[in-house]
Parts: structure tokens; C-alpha cells; sequence
């Protein structure tokens, strides 16, 4: 055996089946009823199998693994639940690998089966044959090769347990092809525990108490919050302690939409591109409380300059994440619904009237000097600002944000508001261009009932162009905003800013987006007019299918506030 | 300040376990002194012995990365004061060049070492203890023609009583 574990009895009597059905059994034991993929050669006894259950496992058919998976990640990111992938060996393995990256460095759970040539041609550079288990490996939460069909269930469900457990992330099940032909009795037993693999750990009450001491005595407490407080499905309670105290809080890119953004209590986003106030006040603050977040580079700065003036707790499920890059006076390690459920009755209900003031205060520096140019310009090409703040005006903040890597990314993330939960899904840890359009159909077909918005730039857009062929066949109805400024802008801006103004290959010259949709019967219409602003984003809302709406907007346009790289969060720069 | 210090990292017998581990010293560009896997005194649980030179910092963090992976029960971290280790050493020597006189009775009572085979033209000497001490003997034979030197990788245990109960 190659992982103890316990196992609930089997769901059904046993059955001589294949492998490859086996694999589809497993699926609908673990009430997956939507996967995403490409077939080949390796991996069609799996297709074949899937033909017979059609009925109970839709699979959607991308135009490139790539896509499959990132499409997978937007399902799982606004369903919560573990999205699944279906490749085949060697470069349909590989092209999983960039969106393992991501959903591995973002916390996203899924199970990825690729299919591997035949056992007796492992090593002898077969054709598609790839060491996937070693490519994926620091990658993957889990990995695995199975060669036999008998080793299939069990290696599945850890593989469920483990993708969704915990933090959760993504886990690769190689099966070769003579397992998936091979006929065995299969029953399928939820794994409910692995005997090497602690996925929560133990709540300890005392480092709860600390934490409560450390939040009762700050004159000046400062939230700041993760991806974890989703994940954690811990928004309510999350909600229930900064209110109680009167905690200002700041999220992280990956923790937007955890709380409404017109909550009085959020003073907005933190890191390079977020807003003034909680990044100024970060060096501040007496007692930062970090929540279900990893104090990843783009949020703090230069580490040897960040709240160094503050103590701080940290509240997380990855005991690896504890003192990793800032170091903790409290470590509350634990499930964030559990541990905040034991905090919130130990803090006091405060004011912190003042301290509130000091982010008003900075608020209203950052919407004069930046945020009214950005939302309301008067003259010049429409901004990427205008655009989202349309967007919010007409979907009222109920729609799902997803997003590229670059620019837009920053500006749709600092202005976009959300009023529920897993309603932002970005490529945040990995920044991976050419996500946002497949992760946007995943989305869509994960809450079909939402409005899902993919607000994505030219050159993003591009790297994965061709899953506007599998939105149009799934006739999802995914509303993609291009912001085009005809440049890879959050280069050029460095570029500007930090380079001499030297544009090294970052000019792009784009075809006609608008005929590209046609062609694949999407609706569309470019504009660049100002007036024609409004109209536009709702001629795209009320289109009942897919829809592309190309938006010109300034070239040179630079997104601020931001933080230099190796700079302090509170040198912040406006402009 | 980087000093040596000794991982074990306790785990299940699994394909390609020892790639993760190795993959997370390397990601860090840490390079490995010496490497040892075995079985453990529980049934059924493995035990990596793993040195590698750098900071108290930088080690405390790799092993909660280690403790991540699904497959790993528990990994330590020590100094070399805080364990008891030894790494065996073997030479294959001329029989011809050290035969004369009493240096071979010399080398073998100074050094603690033991003579495992020996052979019309060469013989096997084998000696355990730190590096340092596997070290002098082939700094010592050297002069005489080493024709084969191989030295393992440390295994260790801890000294604090109990202190991996619970594994």
C-alpha cells in the first residue's frame, strides 16, 4: 500500500469492469457531473468510457489543454468545488502543466488524469510518452502513476480527499494505458483519511486567547485577509469579528469578494497596485491580524520595511505559511471558520473611531488624486477604469469578475465591486496570462444562474484565443470585455517607468477581434468613443449568448497607485 | 549563520517521494552533503537521513515544507550536537604497496578500521565514524595508491529521549 487510509465501505457491490470505466465510475462516486478536456491516444479508453456515461459526466471539449484546465479552475473557484481535467500523455500532459502551476500557488483544488502509454513501454521514449509524475511533482499536492487498474479506485478517491482537503490543490493521476483497458473488480471507497497527512490542524485555544489579548489591546488593529476566508467558507464569521471590533480590513487580489466591497469595515485592497490607505497604514498599525492570507511578495513590499511596527497574528490552515516571509507574534494555525468562531466571543466591542478616520482620511487623497481621473475622465480615450465602473453601474456588483494578468487585472480588481463571495477569480500567485478566457467558460458553466463578465487585455487575450471555439460550442453565455490599448501595458508601464522609456517588444499589432467572435458566431462590437460607453456595455449584458465587447483604451495610460518593487507598502506612489 | 544540519524526515515507502523531498532543498538551491533512506524502527514507515549546510532560519522552514507533502509523516531538524552519527567508509587498496612491514596492523589498530576481504592483489578496508575520521584514513592510504574510495551518507539518531514518540 502506498498511502494508509481510511475508507468508508464500498458505495456499491463490486463489478468486473476496465479501468477506464472504473475512472468514470469513480466520478460520478464522487458527484463530478462536469470535466473538462482534450483526448489522444493515450487517454481514449477513458473517452471511450465517458461516450457510455454522457448522460451523468458533461465534458467539455476545449481547444487546447491549457484551456481545459484553466477552465477547470474557474469552475472549482466559483463552485468551490474540485474541478477535473482530462488529458492525454506526453504534450496534452504538458500543456496541463502551466495551470497546475497556477492552481497549485492559488489554493484551487483539482484532480487531473492524464493518460500514459503502456506499462511495458514506461522509459523507453515511446510516443507521447513524458515523465508527467516528475515534471508535475512540485507542482502538484499529489501525484500519481497507477499501471494497474485494481490500484485505481483507491488512488482516486485519496485523490478527491487530497485535491479538496485542507488547503486545497491540485493532484495528477497518470494511468497508463493497459490499466485503463484492464478488466478488474472495482468498488469505490471515499477516502476519509490519510494516516501521513494532517490536511487541519488542531486548534489551539490558548494561541485563540493570545490573539483575542493582542486585538483587545490594539489602539490600532489593521485586518488583512485571504483567499483563505473563501476557502474556509468562514465569510460570515469573518464578517462577525471585524464588526464586533470595529476592524478596519484590507484584502489581498485572491481575497476580494470575501466581503462586500461597500462594507463600511473595507478599506480596500492591499499590495502593489492596491489602494493607499491600508498599504500607508500597514506601517502603522499596532496589531496586524492576518487572516487565511500568505504575505506574498506583491503585498508586502520590501519585507524588511513591512509592519515592522506592528505585532502580529496569523491565522492559517498551512502550517508552512507561519513565519515564511513575515514573522508571527501569534500563529493561530487551524480551519479559519473554526478558530475565528472561537475568537469572536473573546474580543471586545470597540470604536477604533480615530483610527477608522485615518483610512477616510487617505480614501479621500486616493479618490481625488487618482480613483476620479480613472472612473469619471472628461476628455482624452476612455480608461479601463470607466469601463468597470460601467460594469458595476449595470450589474449592480452582482456579476463574476474574471480576469487576466496585467493592467486591466489591477484596474477591474481595484474598482470592480462585488457583493458576494467567490464572485473574483484571477490568476493571482502564478499571474498567468491567457487565463482569463477559459477560466471565464469554466465559471459560467459552474453558476450558469451568474452573470460572468471576463474582462481580459490584448495581448492575454491572444494566449488562449482559441476557447472562443469551445464557448462557442458549449453556447455559454460569457460576456468578455477586451480592454485594448494595443500594448502588453503592465510591461510597457515598467517599461516607462523603470526601463527609460525603452519599448522593447511590447507593441502589439491586433487583428479585428470583433470578426474573430463572428467567426465563431459570437456577437460583438469595438468601440472607443466615450459616449458610446454605456450603450455598449449594455447592448453586451442584454445579448442573451456570449458576447465581445472590444473597448480602445488610452495606450499609454498607467495603472497607480503603486508600489515600487523593492520599495515600502507606505511609499506607495499616486501618480 | 550556515552550519550543518541533519534532516530525518519519516514517511511512507512511496514512488518518487524521495523527488519531492530532493526538489524542495534544490527549488532553494540548497545543495545536499549526503542522503540515506531506510526503514524505520515503526513497521511500514521510512526514514530519510538528509544533511545539508544552511541557516536555522532557512532550515526551520524547509521542514514544514517537507511536513506539506501528503506522504510525509514528520520531519526534524538537528545540529550535529543534538545527534549521534556515523557514515562507513570503504578502500580498496594495492595489497602489494601495504604489505610490507607492520603497516598494515599499524593502520588498522590506530584507525578502528577492519579489513573486509582480502584478495591476491587488492584488499578492502572498512572503516565507520564521522567524515572527518573516514577522511584521515584515506588521507593517510593515499600515499599508497587508493584504488577505489566510497564513503555512505550519514545516518543518524536523535539524543533527546522520545522526543519522535507519536510518529
Amino acid at each position: 500500500m502506498y498511502l494508509e487510509a481510511t475508507l468508508t465501505p464500498p458505495v456499491k457491490e463490486t463489478m468486473r469492469t476496465s479501468g477506464a470505466d472504473a475512472v468514470l465510475r469513480s466520478f460520478i462516486a464522487e458527484d463530478v457531473d462536469l470535466i473538462f478536456g482534450y483526448p489522444g491516444g493515450a487517454i481514449m479508453p477513458v473517452y471511450d468510457a465517458l461516450y457510455h456515461y454522457q448522460e451523468q459526466v458533461r465534458h467539455v471539449l476545449t481547444r487546447h489543454e491549457q484551456g481545459a484546465i484553466h477552465a477547470a479552475q474557474g469552475y472549482a473557484r466559483v463552485t468551490g468545488k474540485v474541478g477535473v481535467v482530462l488529458a492525454t500523455s506526453g504534450p496534452g500532459a504538458t500543456n496541463l502543466i502551466t495551470g497546475i502551476a497556477d492552481a497549485m500557488i492559488d489554493s484551487t483544488p483539482l484532480v487531473c488524469i492524464t493518460g500514459q502509454v503502456g506499462s511495458h513501454l514506461l522509459g523507453t521514449d515511446a510516443f507521447q510518452e513524458i515523465d508527467i509524475i516528475s515534471i508535475s511533482m512540485p507542482a502538484t499536492k499529489w501525484n500519481y502513476q497507477v499501471t494497474k487498474a485494481e490500484q485505481l479506485p483507491e488512488a482516486l478517491s485519496r485523490a478527491f480527499y487530497i485535491a479538496r482537503s485542507g488547503r486545497p490543490g491540485p493532484v495528477l493521476i497518470d494511468i497508463t494505458k493497459d490499466a485503463q483497458f484492464e478488466m478488474f473488480d472495482f468498488a469505490y471507497r471515499k477516502c476519509k483519511q490519510i494516516r501521513s497527512y494532517t490536511p487541519v490542524p488542531t486548534l489551539n485555544l490558548n494561541r485563540v486567547g493570545e490573539a483575542a489579548d493582542l486585538i483587545n489591546s490594539a489602539k490600532k488593529p489593521l485586518v488583512v485577509f485571504g483567499q483563505g476566508v473563501i476557502l474556509g467558507n468562514a465569510e460570515k464569521e469573518f464578517r462577525q469579528l471585524i464588526e464586533k471590533a470595529n476592524l478596519p480590513a484590507a484584502t489581498t487580489l485572491l481575497g476580494l469578494s470575501a466581503l462586500p466591497s461597500d462594507h463600511p469595515l473595507h478599506v480596500g485592497m492591499l499590495g502593489m497596485h492596491g489602494n493607499y490607505a491600508p498599504n500607508v497604514l500597514t506601517n502603522e498599525c499596532d496589531v496586524l491580524i492576518a487572516i487565511g492570507m500568505r504575505f506574498d511578495d506583491r503585498v508586502t513590499g520590501d519585507l524588511s520595511r513591512f509592519a515592522k511596527q506592528a505585532k502580529v497574528i496569523h491565522f492559517d490552515i498551512d502550517p508552512s505559511e507561519i513565519n515564511k516571509n513575515v514573522q508571527a507574534d501569534v500563529a493561530v494555525l487551524g480551519d479559519c471558520k473554526e478558530s475565528l468562531r472561537a475568537l469572536i466571543p473573546l474580543v471586545y466591542e470597540r470604536s477604533h473611531q480615530n483610527w477608522l478616520q485615518e483610512f477616510e482620511v487617505l480614501k479621500g487623497v486616493e479618490q481625488c488624486k487618482v480613483i476620479e481621473q480613472d472612473l469619471k475622465p472628461t476628455s482624452g480615450s476612455i480608461s479601463m477604469g470607466e469601463v468597470i465602473h460601467q460594469v458595476n453601474l449595470q450589474t449592480d456588483g452582482n456579476a463574476v469578475l474574471v480576469t487576466d494578468v496585467g493592467q486591466h487585472q489591477m484596474v477591474a480588481s481595484r474598482y470592480t465591486q462585488f457583493k458576494q463571495s467567490k464572485s473574483n477569480i484571477t490568476s493571482g500567485g502564478l499571474g498567468t496570462m491567457g487565463f482569463c478566457l477559459p477560466a471565464a467558460l469554466g465559471a459560467k458553466l459552474g453558476a450558469p444562474e451568474r452573470e460572468v463578465i471576463a474582462v481580459i487585455g490584448d495581448g492575454g487575450f491572444q494566449m488562449t484565443i482559441q476557447e472562443l471555439g469551445a464557448i462557442f460550442q458549449t453556447k455559454a453565455a460569457v460576456k468578455i470585455i477586451i480592454l485594448n490599448n494595443s500594448f502588453l501595458g503592465m510591461v510597457r508601464q515598467w517599461q516607462q517607468l523603470f526601463f527609460d522609456k525603452r519599448y522593447s517588444s511590447t507593441e502589439m499589432e491586433n487583428p479585428d477581434f470583433v470578426a474573430i467572435a463572428k467567426g465563431y458566431g459570437i456577437e460583438g462590437e469595438s468601440i472607443s468613443e466615450r459616449e458610446d460607453l454605456p450603450a455598449a456595455v449594455s447592448e453586451m449584458l442584454q445579448h442573451k449568448g456570449s458576447f465581445l465587447l472590444e473597448v480602445h483604451v488610452g495606450k499609454g495610460d498607467n495603472v497607480f497607485p503603486m508600489v515600487p518593487t523593492g520599495a515600502s507598502v507606505s511609499e506607495i506612489r499616486l501618480e | 549563520m550556515e552550519q550543518a544540519y541533519t534532516l530525518s524526515i519519516f514517511s511512507e515507502n512511496s514512488v518518487g517521494l524521495l523527488n519531492r523531498i530532493t526538489s524542495i532543498l534544490t527549488r532553494r538551491h540548497l545543495n545536499i552533503d549526503s542522503i540515506n533512506s531506510s526503514e524505520s524502527e515503526s513497521s511500514g514507515i521510512y526514514r530519510f537521513t538528509i544533511v545539508v549546510k544552511t541557516t536555522e532560519a532557512q532550515v526551520k522552514k524547509l521542514v514544514l515544507q517537507l511536513e506539506k507533502q501528503v506522504e510525509v509523516m514528520k520531519a526534524v531538524y538537528h545540529t550535529d550536537s543534538d545527534t549521534v552519527f556515523q557514515e562507513i567508509a570503504l578502500y580498496k587498496i594495492s595489497t602489494r604497496s601495504i604489505s610490507e612491514g607492520n603497516l598494515v596492523e599499524k593502520l588498522i589498530r590506530d584507525n578502528n578500521a577492519r579489513i573486509l576481504s582480502v584478495e591476491s592483489d587488492f584488499m578492502i578496508i572498512e572503516k565507520t565514524g564521522h567524515k572527518e575520521e573516514t577522511q584521515e584514513l584515506l588521507d593517510f592510504l593515499s600515499p599508497y595508491g587508493v584504488l577505489e574510495f566510497v564513503r555512505s551518507g550519514r545516518v543518524s539518531v536523535t539524543k533527546p529521549m522520545g522526543e519522535l514518540e507519536g510518529i
